[in-house]
């Protein structure tokens, strides 16, 4: 954030006005993030609430495939680095190197996204569907809305990339990408903790 | 705010489809502002329309019970209108009120020019009311919400025509809930934002009027209550419709989970109710005393405590169902604890009016009934805490006497007086004090009338969300006072729609300060113009503005400055505009750069209620138009520089 305000002198004008000395936005943004932890809690909740209360049909023992779904864990929160070199060109108005970076967090968003429908065709196959038992529910509800927020990412990150190719985005512009950030970061830690609650404290 | 560099090219209106709207005036106007007095006024009207119906329904509902075997209306139509009456006094009356009053005076109040994000506003309003209206439009379209206002499942959640609830009322009420809920965080996020970044030079946190104060924990309790409730509602609507089994006991699934999520939110949201009421009361006292409030930072700290504490009381709504012994007594002592706050903050209003020359105005009249109606409230809820007590209560009219205490007594009360307080700060003219007084003694009497015998309904046992009662279990003529209270009640609202109509044709002028008030809002004209204040602020003391107008000679009476007042509030506005150095143009010809009027936050909303009614009638082809709808408006808006150029 130091950096941002080092090298964004445009827009450090603009925040000496605020009463807590950050952009509106970006405070909004982390209002709004904090409001996103308890929908995302509320989500684990009822997961954690119904672990180990399947009556019929496959339990978390049966279906997960743990490296798999490391694996695809690792790339998105490697996308969270290419976040930061994204900005930080933005920043150093590199127009070029933005770009490459924004859609290779895209990318790894994307990539994560297909691992996720792989997983759930995976599971399905194997029997486990929305309505097979309260594991199928709540697992399925929990990490498909995980899944449409880091989809709503890949969208919101790709019209950054367009904004910036039609030279609508420059490095005056360096706040709405450290939004959009802001928001993808939130979205790979959330996945931090579903990864780790969800799937590597074992179950029966 | 962002404005757009100057290095940029002007985006071509052509682009966006839509051309920027100019106009600040005309009817038109009010669908594309971004005025937040304007957003204000609109939140204020629809939300007291919704109050009417609300009023209607209760009204039906009192017929039904004037007298035992009552045939006004059958059991169905019966659940139809206490769900309603609840959900729209809830989420279309109580939060738009404090929505429109915030709006319109939290900028104000601190000396800003707008919120922060104006357009966020505007969106908020709009999916406000078009949640409204897709609430409402369930009449006609398969069955109006009739589960309670608190949905509980597996009611609410068994599938469509396999449960007891018939139509798609519980569809439409959880849609509707998420939508409105959306609208609700949008509007805290923006007051958030407003509060802590857009405050004056020299208004720090602990000058803030307590009406500020107040709106900001509403706030942060609104952006955290309402993802719970969010997420009860999604597990429903998933149960309804796509056969999860979140809430089907047979398969493991626990309706209690429902009622842990609901009540997270529910009980803070009584917060977010009654917080602005305590707000508005702490702005009249001080100014109808002649007093500073007493103990700001205490009334301050109370506030935030009940912040806190609002978020470990939610399973005293649940004593009954079986949470263990531990549970209940430690919830049971948090719902004393939440008492010492709200006590400590009665105890500091009665001081502000404890020796301060007192004027006994409609405004002062309403807060004063405030502190004695939430009083008997606030006892009869810790009357709650007493486990075995509540076990005998749950579910009877005591309970429903309680909360109307509270939430009628309290937040109609401050309401009604915040209305008589600003509304000539908001239209420029006096509401007539007569027969604002008749509103007030009506309102006092009604209000009694109809919600004290309910307590002893209560505790004779009458159980409520029933649609008629037999003949002979001695609850017949506490029953018809009741019934008659309530059309007092209604006698009371329409004098005060006749006040509006009256003032609106013949109200007399009020002038920039009618009451001799104390904050920033008054020293501007009445009605302020777009920009607020015409040279911002520089605030040098709690009371600001008061301190501007007095000073105390050596024996502490009140002095007037010669220059202070009135005269000085008049000059800053309607004297010349404001000085060079910043850009000509922009709305208004004043100098003053306001941000535009834009039709995507309004193109936006529009796109959630076709989305909603996709999900309710499970049509993937709804959801298109929807969804096109929506992103349109999102990119947009994103397009769309704040401030046009010219």
């Amino acid at each position: 954030m130091t950096d941002a305000a080092l090298t964004a002198p445009a827009a450090v004008e603009e925040h000496e006005h605020t009463g807590t000395g950050l952009a509106n936005t970006k405070l909004g943004m982390w209002v709004f993030l904090a409001s996103e932890c308890l929908f995302f809690g509320a989500f684990i909740s009822a997961y954690l609430l119904y672990r180990g209360r399947v009556v019929e049909g496959p339990t978390p023992r049966d279906v997960y495939n743990i490296p798999f779904t490391s694996v695809t864990s690792f790339i998105l929160l490697m996308s969270s680095l290419t976040m930061v070199l994204a900005l930080a060109a933005i920043q150093r108005d590199d127009g070029r190197r933005f770009r490459v970076w924004i859609l290779a967090t895209a990318l790894f968003g994307l990539v994560f996204i297909g691992g996720q429908v792989y997983e759930f065709t995976e599971f399905y196959r194997e029997g486990l569907a929305l309505s097979t038992n309260v594991f199928g529910s709540s697992f399925f509800v929990l990490t498909g809305l995980h899944g449409a927020h880091v989809t709503a990412g890949i969208v919101w990150l790709l019209s950054l990339w367009a904004m910036n190719t039609t030279g609508k985005l420059g490095a005056a512009d360096a706040e709405k990408v450290e939004v959009a950030g802001l928001y993808w970061h939130f979205v790979d830690v959330v996945w931090i903790v579903i990864f780790t609650v969800v799937y590597l404290i074992p179950t029966g | 705010m962002t404005t757009v560099p100057e290095t940029l090219p002007a985006p071509r209106p052509v682009g966006l489809l839509l051309r920027r709207p100019r106009s600040t005036t005309g009817l038109w106007s009010w669908f594309t502002t971004v005025d937040h007095k304007k957003i204000g006024i609109l939140y204020g009207g629809v939300a007291l329309v919704f109050f009417v119906v609300a009023g209607v329904e209760a009204l039906l509902i009192r017929l039904q019970l004037a007298a035992p075997n009552g045939t006004v209306l059958t059991a169905a139509q019966y659940n139809t209108m206490f769900t309603m009456h609840g959900t729209t006094m809830v989420f279309l009356v109580g939060m738009p009120l404090a929505a429109a009053f915030g709006n319109y005076f939290i900028p104000l109040m601190i000396g800003a020019r707008d919120v922060a994000f104006p357009r966020l506003n505007m969106f908020g309003f709009w999916v406000f009311f078009l949640g409204g209206l897709f609430l409402y439009s369930s009449f006609f379209l398969g069955g109006a919400p009739d589960g309670g206002w608190f949905g509980y499942t597996p009611l609410t959640s068994a599938p469509l025509n396999q449960g007891f609830l018939p139509g798609r009322g519980p569809d439409f009420w959880a849609v509707g809930l998420i939508m409105l809920g959306i609208g609700s965080v949008t509007a805290a996020v923006n007051f958030i934002v407003t509060i802590l970044n857009m405050r004056a030079p020299g208004m720090t946190l602990m000058r803030m009027p307590l009406f500020v104060w107040m709106m900001l924990v509403v706030a942060f309790l609104t952006a955290f209550a309402m993802p719970p409730v969010t997420a009860a509602l999604l597990m429903v609507i998933f149960d309804r419709n796509f056969g999860t089994l979140f809430f089907d006991a047979a398969s493991g699934g626990d309706p209690l989970l429902y009622q842990h999520l609901f009540w997270l939110f529910g009980h803070p949201e009584v917060y977010i109710l009654i917080l602005p009421g305590m707000g508005i009361i702490s702005e009249i006292l001080p100014v109808f005393s002649r007093k500073p409030l007493f103990g700001y930072a205490v009334v301050v700290f109370s506030g935030i405590a009940i912040g806190f504490l609002g978020w470990g009381v939610w399973a005293h709504h649940m004593f009954t169902t079986g949470l263990g012994p531990v549970a209940v007594a430690a919830f049971g002592l948090s719902t004393m604890l939440i008492a010492v706050p709200t006590g400590v903050k009665i105890f500091n209003w009665l001081g502000t009016v404890w020796g301060g020359s007192l004027r006994l105005a409609t405004p002062m009249l309403f807060a004063l009934g405030f502190i004695a109606m939430f009083t008997l409230g606030g006892l009869s809820g810790v009357t709650h805490s007493i486990v075995p007590a509540d076990t005998q209560q749950t579910d009877t009219y005591y309970v429903v006497a309680h909360f109307h205490y509270v939430l009628f007594g309290g937040l109609v009360f401050a309401i009604f007086g915040g209305l008589y307080y600003w509304w000539p700060k908001v239209f420029g003219r006096m509401l007539d004090e007569r027969l604002g007084k008749l509103n007030f003694w009506l309102m006092l009497i009604g209000f009694n009338l109809t919600f004290f015998p309910m307590h002893v309904l209560g505790l004779q046992g009458m159980p409520r969300r029933t649609y008629r009662y037999a003949e002979g279990m001695g609850w017949d003529t506490l029953n018809l006072w009741v019934t008659v209270g309530s059309f007092v009640i209604a006698a009371s609202v329409l004098v005060f729609l006749v006040n509006v109509i009256r003032t609106a044709m013949r109200g007399e002028p009020a002038g920039p300060d009618p009451w001799d008030g104390r904050t920033l809002e008054w020293s501007t004209a009445s009605p302020p113009p777009e920009y607020n204040f015409a040279a911002i602020p520089r605030v040098e003391a709690r009371d600001d503005f008061w301190h501007r107008k007095y000073t105390e000679d050596a024996e502490g009476r009140l002095v007037p400055l010669p220059a202070g007042g009135a005269d000085a509030a008049t000059a800053t506005t309607a004297g010349a505009p404001p000085t060079a150095g910043e850009d000509g143009h922009g709305n208004g010809g004043h100098g003053i750069h306001m941000p535009s009027p834009s039709y995507f936050p309004l193109v936006m909303a529009l796109g959630l209620p076709v989305l909603g009614y996709a999900a309710v009638f499970k049509s993937p082809w709804l959801a298109v138009p929807g969804l096109l709808l929506l992103l349109y408006g999102m990119y947009a808006w994103a397009i769309e520089p704040a401030t046009a150029e010219d």
